[in-house]
């Protein structure tokens, strides 16, 4: 940039002023018109301004008129390659779809369902219904080398302060009017984290990809993009229109975790308020995990069969999980603790105030019932919303 | 009540909902821009439909949102989907105008909000790209609100997040972009700029009252035209301040 800094003498456009030295015809430097795009004498400027803009007369600096050069980026590596034929296989052969009762605590769905080195998944948005009792029993049972979708926020923040994930297909990781996650901060400049990065449609997109069986979806998002550039997303010519289109590739994950408003022992699902991208993420994993906020009779599904945003066969396993989203939100039933939230914010400045947080609250309690005692009833119950309100 | 104390935020938020007077479908992201259409809905464009990424459609922004997953997104709204129904409305060109914010932006209204410095070894990593990317790419035009500091109006990007007009006139439609997009104003606390046709570069077409070219000229990391009709943009007025402070925000979270 300290070239452009430099005052200029040049012979303007008397309108615009936007001239750059190039060179001509036999190799002589000549004056260009940037939008016109063709040298000008000072006699032609003066004679026919372009009479587009008045020039700015603070500024005297000539911009230049080329793109920046941008190196070729290294392509972000698939962490997930697509493979719509191998979940065919093992939805025929390991899935089991049997109508069975699934209730189980968060410590055996995590010793069943999650696996070192998996390609994990929470749904969530921002802290709105994150699955933070199953993420934090991840983070007990230590189970490393997680990749992960990085379209996160608390989750993502727990594991890599755990030093649990390896590699993250990031879209967007931030505190909203917070802030930045210092956590993810600390990892990314300190090079511990490997990220491919996306939009949160097309990261999306590439679920219900896989949720279709399909190896990828196009998109007309991410396209010129240094976002795109750093993916391992492809662009290609639509062979009916001839448009450009990127391709996102389908993604299946190893496990998902879905936290709702309530479910069934079968694992029947209803979600209260927007669904973000649950019914994608339930159907593009091989395990699914759904925590509720309540369990009920599946009677509640049958008389209202249109609200069922899980059915039975996706899920794998059920856990019942009241305030499951604490520090976040659950639409309906409780509000965010912003004061838990700003503390463990103050706390993930430094390395240390991290250890501290995850001590107390998650290897410092045994399971999420002594996470909701540690917190406290009092805590929790003023953090309920009325019925007017949600 | 007077126009004078009318903070930054404010202007912005009153300059944007301005901009959205006849609008119909708007992409809404947290911030400013919650205030800046609940204010249009409120004073401009009762027809107005918010639209929120994660699936809130259509809420009446009586209570201001603080995230964009919220249940104010789509309290007494008229939907609430999923992000899929929202990313695709825009894909197929249902949503009109969208909001975009980024840490750098640079003349041809591209955005950054993934890294500062070189991206294998950041010296700030900012979330990423979130819904901005889409919102950028899918929206027929896209405001973008800007604090106006020389660090952040710079000539070329650390990383190109959020396509804007990329390198110049047709090159959104080169990448693949859907035609007729782009971005519309840029609005800052200092001053509001459009995108000239023939460079697609930012073009300054009004200043806030007080504030002197030099001042704007100095906040900028770049050169840039200014508009022969350049005016001046009008201070808020005693009805949008009222509306702001009294009903849409009276807790003061974004103000």
């Amino acid at each position: 940039m300290a070239a452009a800094t430099a005052p200029s003498r040049l012979p303007r456009c008397s309108d615009c002023g936007w001239l750059e030295t190039r060179t001509a015809g036999r190799g002589r430097p000549a004056r260009f018109c940037v939008k016109r795009g063709r040298a000008r004498s000072p006699r032609q400027l003066a004679a026919a301004p372009c009479a587009d803009f008045r020039p700015l007369e603070t500024t005297e600096v000539l911009p230049p008129h080329a793109p920046p050069l941008r190196l070729p980026a290294e392509r972000a590596p698939l962490f997930q390659p697509p493979d719509p034929d191998g979940l065919r296989r093992f939805l025929r052969d390991e899935k089991d779809f049997s109508l069975r009762s699934k209730l189980t605590t968060e410590r055996e769905a995590v010793k069943r369902f999650v696996r070192p080195g998996d390609y994990v998944g929470f749904e969530l948005y921002g802290t709105v219904r994150c699955p933070l009792s199953v993420v934090r029993e991840i983070v007990r049972q230590k189970i490393g080398g997680l990749r992960l979708l990085g379209q996160g926020l608390m989750d993502a923040d727990f594991l890599i302060a755990a030093g649990l994930v390896a590699e993250m297909d990031i879209t967007y990781v931030g505190y909203e009017a917070y802030g930045l996650s210092p956590i993810l901060r600390r990892a990314v400049e300190g090079g511990s984290l490997r990220l491919a990065e996306w939009s949160n449609a097309a990261i999306t997109w590439r679920l219900k990809a896989a949720a279709m069986g399909l190896p990828f979806l196009p998109a007309r998002t991410m396209l010129g993009t240094d976002t795109l550039a750093r993916s391992p997303a492809k662009t290609m010519r639509d062979p009916f229109t001839g448009m450009r289109l990127a391709l996102l590739p389908a993604l299946t994950l190893d496990a998902a975790v879905v936290h709702v408003q309530r479910a069934d022992r079968y694992g029947n699902a209803q979600i209260d308020g927007i669904s973000g991208f649950a019914v994608e993420m339930s159907r593009a994993c091989k395990r699914l995990i759904v925590t509720a906020e309540e369990i009920v009779d599946t009677e509640v599904f049958r008389a209202r069969p249109e609200r069922t945003v899980i059915p039975y066969f996706l899920t794998d396993a059920v856990v019942h999980a009241p305030f499951g989203a604490h520090p976040g939100e659950t639409c309906g039933l409780y509000r965010r603790d912003e004061p838990h939230i700003r503390e463990y914010l103050k706390a993930a400045r430094t390395e240390e105030g991290v250890r501290r947080y995850l001590d107390e609250f998650v290897h410092g309690v045994k399971d999420h019932r002594a996470y909701l005692r540690r917190v406290g009833a009092a805590r929790l119950a003023a953090l309920k919303v009325k019925n007017d309100e949600r | 009540m007077s126009a004078e104390r009318a903070s930054p935020t404010e202007r912005l938020a009153c300059t944007a909902a301005r901009l959205m007077k006849g609008s119909t479908t708007v992409f809404i992201g947290t911030g400013v821009p919650m205030l800046a259409a609940a204010l249009a809905r409120a004073l401009y464009a009762p027809g107005l439909l918010p639209v929120f990424e994660f699936g809130g459609v259509g809420s009446t922004l009586e209570k201001l949102p603080l995230g964009v997953g919220e249940y104010n997104t789509f309290r007494r709204g008229v939907a609430a989907m999923g992000i899929c129904d929202v990313m695709e409305a825009a894909q197929r060109g249902a949503v009109r105008d969208g909001f975009l914010g980024g840490a750098q932006i640079d003349p041809y209204g591209n955005l950054n909000t993934t890294v500062i410095g070189a991206y294998a070894k950041p010296t700030v990593r900012l979330p990423g790209s979130g819904g901005a990317d889409d919102v950028g790419s899918l929206c027929w035009r896209t405001i973008i609100l800007m604090k106006h500091e020389r660090k952040r109006f710079v000539e070329t990007l650390d990383f190109l997040t959020t396509p804007g007009y990329l390198d110049g006139p047709g090159a959104r439609e080169r990448a693949g972009l859907p035609p007729g997009t782009g971005p519309y104003r840029v609005v800052t606390d200092l001053a509001v700029f459009d995108f000239a046709p023939a460079s697609r570069r930012m073009r300054l077409i009004a200043l806030n009252p007080g504030v002197t070219l030099e001042r704007a000229a100095a906040e900028t990391g770049f050169p840039f035209p200014v508009a022969r009709h350049a005016a001046i943009n009008p201070d808020p007025t005693p009805r949008e301040l009222k509306t702001l402070r009294e009903k849409i925000d009276p807790e003061r979270v974004f103000l």
